[in-house]
């Protein structure tokens, strides 16, 4: 029964997702996972690092969150929080006044508790962080395929390394939608894409200058992903809890249910006599 | 245990003196007599007093812990769903609520529309019925700023201006609800006050009418059959039934918890309803300079919303905006008078003509399409969709007089089935 | 409607059964409810311990009352040996002169009701009805006590009591002063709100 009511509210609710950025840059979808605690932990360090000096995360404590990712009290103040004023039932903030940001950024950085949810999903920032690339035009130097002319400087890229936007050589699409081969040689027959005609056919328009980062690709996407998988915690802590507190009102909803069925089948017997 | 049987007597006799409430029980519940043949549409006026109830324990306790400032609003929403036990469920269940609020007043709307509800002698529930509609849309509304959320702003922001479009007047009424130029925590706070304290009172004064309206005529049912025409030598309707137990433990009790099954099975596992309960731009700050990219009020609202757009030429003299709000105002305003139009001998659906059938098909898709349009962008070709659905809709209701009255009706048993 | 051919047992077992179900739910529906009036994060975060520096302090120095644990007034008295000395010589005024009482932790179970007997640890708020006590160190005859020692007098009520917070017999106020958990970080620093080791 509840599987019957559950299925196509799945499905229904999954058909509506977000699939392309404000850019129109199709998304690469990432499955978050909030069970995952050495995720999570790994993606605050790097939030804690990278992240806080300009994003805040106002709305949310130190220590929920240290009680949620089970990092002790004292391991999240000694490691993780770097004003030795800050105490650990603190709200997560930082010192950057909003009149010097604009200054320097042209716009305040964003609080990004609920920047998660903001943008319907992980999927996002994990495209986001994964898509800067070198653009001498702009007064940061890069640019963003996800969120065009950013005001934001790469603060990954000692970890990435610098990519640049570059035009490629790719197979030639056949009449039948695949790749063309030479019939000879069978070898592919390619021509030269560029940009936007690039992602249509589901190549990336960017390339990574070998070794300019302190990361390979598998890595540097990990840390990406487990930053967005705390963010995705972060806009949302009762999470958790709220799926397995359903579970058990469900169960408990069935089981009452049944009661009271057949109780008012004793009942329902008068009707039709 | 007779003694005590006893001692309870005396001492409901002792109320009863003072205060009717062993009449009032049986009024209303042990000898309120319904129909037998109810069927499944006839529990969506149970479940929206189970939603109220929610709706007004929750709202109480949300209370508690919400900040009615443009300064402390968001954060105080966020101090709910962080700091505060159990804050989140208290506020899912509030807000997962309001849309099943509307999803049954829907439903139970439908039902009377079906099965001829509001027909003679029944049209003063009917129109109470309409008020508690017209309630819960304002009730809602206000409801919807409080988040303080930017798309709380952009759709208050859009609504109070179309008060503008009242000729004359319209720009110093916009100025006079805001209380400011542009919306502020100045309209926050009022909006607060009317939404936890002056609506709730007119809803449940409504409530309390719609249903002593009721009783003192009885239920309709699915036949649309007078089951008053044929009583048993206690002067009770053969066709009828104690709603208490039989109604209540027989019928409403499963059907509530199924209900519920429902509506947990949402608020624990869909809270944002894939941004159509919680819309995502609703996840950061009112913003006085940053308008959404797509503004959609919340799902119950987009069909009148749809026939807002939809209005896009002049007419008369007159600007298209104001005829926007014509068609928005006159397409809640003729509900009201539903039971005027319907020229039918007949109640039930079941026993009108093919074209009272297809009347109210199309205008149940319609409906729903006009509910989609509104939560996307209008293009050229949606509009004009619109329009036509906007049309659809009015011609359901000012075509009734004509075609109620002039199909072939088929006879209406005299018991029910 | 007559109720003939229900099964009479079947039907009322029912009735029990779906009875203490729906109690069941009701009382689930209540826990968040009546959870949310629990102490929220926020509450808790200002309720947190502090540290106090008491390097400074001289003897007959009060720090207080400061808004400390859970938001209570604190008050941290450097006691003289003069004030030490007045603990003994009027016990049989007081209403729990070997505090048996549970108003202090374990480790306060003292004349001094402290971990060193100079400094003094209190909750200061009156046992009684929750206002605050004043501090009156003098050894002097007072319009309340003419026998006054030094200690804490409550201008509310008039409860009275000692320079430890052990409360005079015949005042309104029922028990001694609380003496909430601390523990000294080093010789300057004072911790108030938990008990050492606990983090």
């Amino acid at each position: 029964m509840l599987k019957t009511i559950l299925i196509p509210l799945t499905l229904l609710l999954a058909a509506v997702g977000v699939q392309a950025s404000e850019a129109g840059y199709p998304l690469d979808h990432m499955e978050p996972d909030v069970h995952d605690q050495p995720s999570l932990q790994r993606g605050m360090q790097t939030y804690m690092n990278y992240c806080m000096g300009c994003h805040s995360l106002q709305y949310q404590r130190y220590k929920r969150t240290g009680d949620d990712l089970g990092i002790p009290d004292a391991l999240m103040l000694e490691h993780l929080v770097f004003d030795p004023e800050t105490k650990v039932g603190d709200l997560i903030t930082n010192n950057m006044s909003t009149e010097n940001a604009k200054k320097w950024f042209g716009a305040a950085p964003p609080d990004l508790t609920l920047h998660n949810n903001l943008k319907g999903g992980p999927d996002w920032i994990y495209t986001y962080l994964r898509t800067f690339y070198a653009d001498s035009k702009r007064p940061l130097g890069v640019n963003n395929l996800v969120f065009e002319n950013v005001g934001m400087p790469h603060a990954l890229l000692d970890l990435q390394g610098t990519q640049n936007f570059v035009c490629k050589q790719v197979p030639r699409l056949a009449a039948n939608g695949g790749d063309m081969r030479d019939s000879l040689t069978n070898e592919y027959i390619t021509e030269e894409l560029c940009g936007n005609e690039l992602v249509e056919r589901g190549y990336s328009p960017l390339e990574l200058i070998e070794g300019s980062g302190s990361l390979n690709v598998a890595e540097y996407d990990q840390v990406v992903y487990d930053l967005a998988n705390f963010l995705y915690y972060m806009a949302e802590p009762a999470r958790l809890e709220r799926t397995r507190v359903g579970w058990y009102v469900l169960l408990f909803l069935a089981f009452f249910y049944v009661f009271a069925w057949l109780l008012g089948r004793e009942y329902h017997k008068a009707f039709h006599k | 245990m007779a003694k005590l049987e006893q001692q309870f007597k005396d001492i409901m006799r002792w109320v009863d003196d003072r205060l009717p409430v062993t009449e009032t029980y049986e009024k209303h519940m042990s000898k309120y007599y319904a129909p037998k043949n109810f069927n499944l549409w006839y529990i969506f006026g149970v479940l929206s007093f189970v939603v109220l109830v929610n709706q007004l324990l929750t709202g109480i306790w949300l209370t508690m812990s919400y900040t009615p400032t443009g300064d402390g609003a968001f954060k105080s929403i966020e101090y709910i769903m962080r700091d505060v036990e159990y804050g989140w469920l208290l506020r899912y269940m509030h807000s997962t609520g309001a849309s099943a609020f509307f999803v049954v007043v829907y439903l139970h709307m439908f039902r009377g529309l079906m099965y001829g509800s509001y027909q003679k002698p029944r049209e003063l529930i009917w129109v109470f019925g309409m008020l508690i509609y017209l309630a819960l849309m304002a009730e809602g509304f206000f409801g919807y700023l409080l988040p303080w959320g930017n798309m709380s702003y952009w759709g208050a922001q859009v609504i109070v201006s179309l008060a503008g479009a009242i000729p004359v007047v319209g720009d110093s009424l916009a100025v006079w609800v805001r209380g400011d130029f542009n919306m502020s925590g100045i309209t926050l706070n009022r909006f607060f006050a009317l939404h936890v304290v002056a609506v709730p009172i007119v809803l449940l004064v409504l409530v309390v009418l719609h249903i002593l309206a009721l009783h003192e005529v009885g239920s309709n049912n699915p036949d649309g059959v007078d089951i008053k025409k044929h009583l048993d030598e206690d002067g009770k309707p053969l066709d009828g039934i104690p709603f208490h137990p039989y109604y209540t433990i027989g019928h409403d009790v499963p059907a509530i918890i199924m209900f519920l099954i429902v509506f947990s099975a949402v608020m624990f596992f869909f809270p944002d309803g894939g941004g159509y309960l919680l819309e995502h731009p609703n996840f950061e700050p009112a913003d006085p300079l940053k308008t959404p990219n797509l503004i959609a009020p919340v799902w119950y609202y987009t069909p009148y919303y749809s026939m807002l757009r939809a209005a896009t030429f002049p007419l008369f003299g007159m600007t298209a905006k104001f005829w926007g709000l014509v068609v928005m105002a006159g397409a809640i305003a003729i509900l009201f008078v539903v039971p005027w139009l319907d020229k039918s001998p007949v109640k039930s659906m079941r026993y009108k003509g093919l074209p009272s059938k297809m009347f109210l098909t199309v205008f149940v898709i319609c409906f729903f399409i006009l509910g989609y349009l509104g939560t996307v962008h209008p293009t050229p070709m949606r509009t004009i969709i619109a329009q036509i659905c906007t049309a659809i809709y009015f011609a359901y209701f000012l075509l009734m007089p004509w075609y109620t009255s002039v199909e072939k009706t088929k006879p209406v048993p005299d018991r029910v089935t | 409607m007559s109720d003939e051919g229900i099964n009479e047992p079947r039907r009322n077992f029912l009735i029990g059964a779906t009875a203490v179900i729906g109690s069941a739910g009701v009382v689930g529906v209540a826990i968040p409810f009546v959870g949310s009036w629990n102490p929220s994060a926020k509450a808790l975060a200002a309720g947190a311990p502090i540290k106090v520096d008491i390097s400074r302090m001289e003897p007959g120095d009060i720090l207080g009352p400061i808004p400390a644990w859970r938001d209570k007034p604190v008050f941290v008295v450097k006691r003289t040996d003069e004030m030490l000395a007045s603990l003994s010589s009027k016990t049989s005024r007081l209403a729990d002169p070997d505090s048996l009482a549970d108003q202090q932790p374990e480790y306060a179970r003292n004349e001094s009701r402290s971990i060193r007997p100079d400094v003094l640890v209190l909750i200061g708020i009156c046992t009684h009805l929750g206002c605050s006590p004043k501090f009156k160190p003098e050894i002097a005859p007072q319009e309340f006590d003419p026998e006054w020692v030094g200690g804490f007098y409550c201008p509310c009520h008039g409860s009275k009591f000692d320079m430890s917070g052990r409360v005079y017999s015949g005042v309104p106020a029922p028990t001694n002063l609380e003496v909430p958990p601390y523990y000294y970080e080093d010789d300057s620093v004072l911790v108030i709100g938990e008990d050492k080791g606990v983090a």
